[in-house]
């Protein structure tokens, strides 16, 4: 188990006549490996629940585990719990703001209080991770960069922290189709090669059926269900009286099933739906 | 012919690293059409958007609003076009101004003069066209992001446009709120304003009439949603992708899987995959 939060409450503004509930007991585990995305309409407490695990919003009421940081502790670690959970927020290029990529990137790991020499090694590492080369970006201006540039030098100043478990806030809000793509795949190295644990925000339906291995569905401050992919959205009751989109190749298979054709193995993926095609035809 | 463009070029100024955003463009845009534009970031979208109605004047070129200029530096006439042709924007924070939505959208109106008994008549009528009546005297800041867009967009439409233009007005918004823009740009269209749409989402394009996609400044591609989407290739180069249904159905083309080479929406897919057995 690497995160563990039960009956997890929050109110922005409490006792204020602004007072707004924003997450109403919520409990979920998060284990070690787990490809999670969250999913639920705008204002449903997705933000303000991951915001908790790194301790941006102090808890108030409930508890959460971050491996073994309690954060029901008084003065629980915050420097290592940092250091182990990544935060990658919206629109992150935002909060690019050093005058260099080479000394925004090594923020972070300087504030962990590394060596030079492990700081340098690990700028390094992380930008050529995000798909850049260290040589030539070293030394410009982030704000020079392409959007998706950007973009991708911020997730390299998270992932120079080196966190176990990394977490991203709508990444892919306001990219063109190749900067997408190209996030997403460079969440899923992220997730093989340094941080086994993601955890994602997501409205594109697609992008979460194809990717995570677990889906949490939040609504009005509370968690709906979790599941896998296929068991969130092919429950179209779910769906439906959460207002959530349906997945396009679960669109396809739930049409075809009106038409009477039943696949099998309820796709969820691209992959998963043209081998049923062809298993279906070839019967 | 609202919109003309004639070997439009556009360039930054020098200061801010001299880019061309836009080279020799020409094009029209038709009376009550659905035009989308694609393209990739920094492919000059939003330039295009921008000199749609004189917020950019060409460095070259002209662009003119039926029959118009954009290229004039009388206020008068700029008012004019920009009353004709209205835009709204990405982030639907930065665009509200008044604490009460009929107040907010009661700004455009009241600014060109129009009269007091009329400007009731335009909240009514703007507020109805995007589904939002019940709102009249709420505040902006508590509406959602889908909301939000469609107050700006009534904002814009008591301005009685013949032109809205949508800069990527979906891009912040969750599912709903899109699906609830979208909904408003299209019924807007059935009652005759010709729609400008921004927008890096694929199957928002489907919707168009036409699609228009940039690179590096200039017009790609430029035909029906079926014309563009059927040129993979291309689509591919330019750095966009299929709508979801059509990347299906191209994979389970090469598969070998005898379906028609179009473009199909999901109930279209399965119908034509159900068809072949």
């Amino acid at each position: 188990m690497s995160i563990e939060v039960k009956d997890l409450s929050y109110v922005y503004s409490p006792g204020t006549p602004y007072a707004a509930a924003a997450l109403n007991g919520i409990s979920i585990s998060i284990n070690e490996g787990d490809y999670l995305g969250i999913i639920g309409k705008t204002g449903s407490g997705k933000s303000t629940f991951i915001q908790h695990l790194n301790a941006l919003i102090k808890l108030q009421n409930g508890s959460i585990k971050v491996f073994d940081i309690d954060l029901t502790q008084k003065k629980p670690d915050l420097k290592r719990l940092r250091g182990t959970v990544g935060m990658v927020m919206q629109y992150p290029e935002y909060q690019l703001f050093d005058e260099t990529v080479e000394k925004d990137v090594a923020y972070g790991p300087k504030n962990l209080g590394l060596s030079d020499e492990e700081i340098k090694g690990r700028v390094r590492e992380a930008i050529e991770l995000v798909g850049l080369s260290y040589e030539e970006v070293k030394d410009r201006s982030p704000f020079e960069l392409s959007g998706g540039q950007k973009r991708r030098i911020a997730i390299a100043g998270v992932i120079a922290m080196r966190p176990r478990v990394l977490i991203l806030d709508e990444p892919t809000a306001g990219l063109d189709p190749r900067g997408k793509k190209d996030i997403m795949s460079l969440v899923k190295r992220l997730k093989e090669t340094s941080s086994p644990t993601i955890i994602i925000i997501s409205h594109d339906m697609d992008a979460v059926a194809e990717n995570c291995d677990k889906v949490a569905l939040f609504s009005e401050g509370l968690i709906k269900a979790v599941g896998t992919p296929r068991e969130i959205f092919y429950n179209a009751r779910l769906l439906e009286e959460n207002e959530m989109d349906v997945p396009s190749v679960v669109k396809i298979a739930n049409e075809m099933k009106k038409r009477g054709a039943v696949l099998d193995g309820e796709p969820v993926k691209r992959e998963e739906l043209i081998d049923a095609v062809r298993r279906w035809r070839s019967e | 012919m609202p919109i003309k463009f004639e070997k439009v070029t556009y360039e930054y100024p020098a200061e801010e690293n001299a880019v061309v955003a836009v080279k020799d463009v020409s094009l029209e845009i038709a009376d009550g059409s659905f035009v989308c534009i694609c393209g990739e970031n920094g492919s000059g979208k939003s330039t295009l958007a921008m000199l749609m109605n004189g917020l950019l004047q060409p460095t070259s070129g002209a662009v003119t609003v039926d029959g118009k200029t954009t290229s004039t530096e009388e206020e008068e006439e700029l008012f004019a076009i920009r009353q004709k042709v209205g835009m709204v924007f990405q982030n639907p924070d930065n665009q509200m101004i008044a604490s009460i939505i009929e107040d907010e959208i009661a700004f455009g109106p009241e600014n060109l003069g129009v009269p007091r008994e009329e400007i009731g008549e335009r909240i009514d009528y703007a507020l109805s066209a995007v589904g939002m009546t019940e709102h009249r005297r709420h505040t902006p800041y508590k509406l959602s992001g889908g909301q939000k867009q469609r107050i700006a967009i009534a904002a814009v439409l008591a301005m009685r446009p013949e032109v809205l233009v949508l800069d990527e007005s979906t891009a912040m918004l969750d599912p709903k709120g899109r699906g609830e823009v979208l909904k408003v740009a299209e019924e807007l269209n059935k009652q005759g304003i010709t729609i400008v749409l921004i927008t890096h989402f694929m199957e928002e394009a489907t919707r168009a009439d036409r699609v228009i996609v940039m690179s590096e400044g200039k017009v790609v591609m430029d035909g029906t949603p079926e014309q563009v989407f059927r040129d993979r290739e291309s689509i591919e180069r330019y750095g966009l992708e299929l709508p979801a249904p059509d990347a299906v159905a191209a994979e389970l083309i090469k598969e070998g899987i005898p379906l028609e080479d179009k473009i199909y929406s999901e109930s279209e897919l399965a119908e034509a995959i159900c068809r072949l057995k």
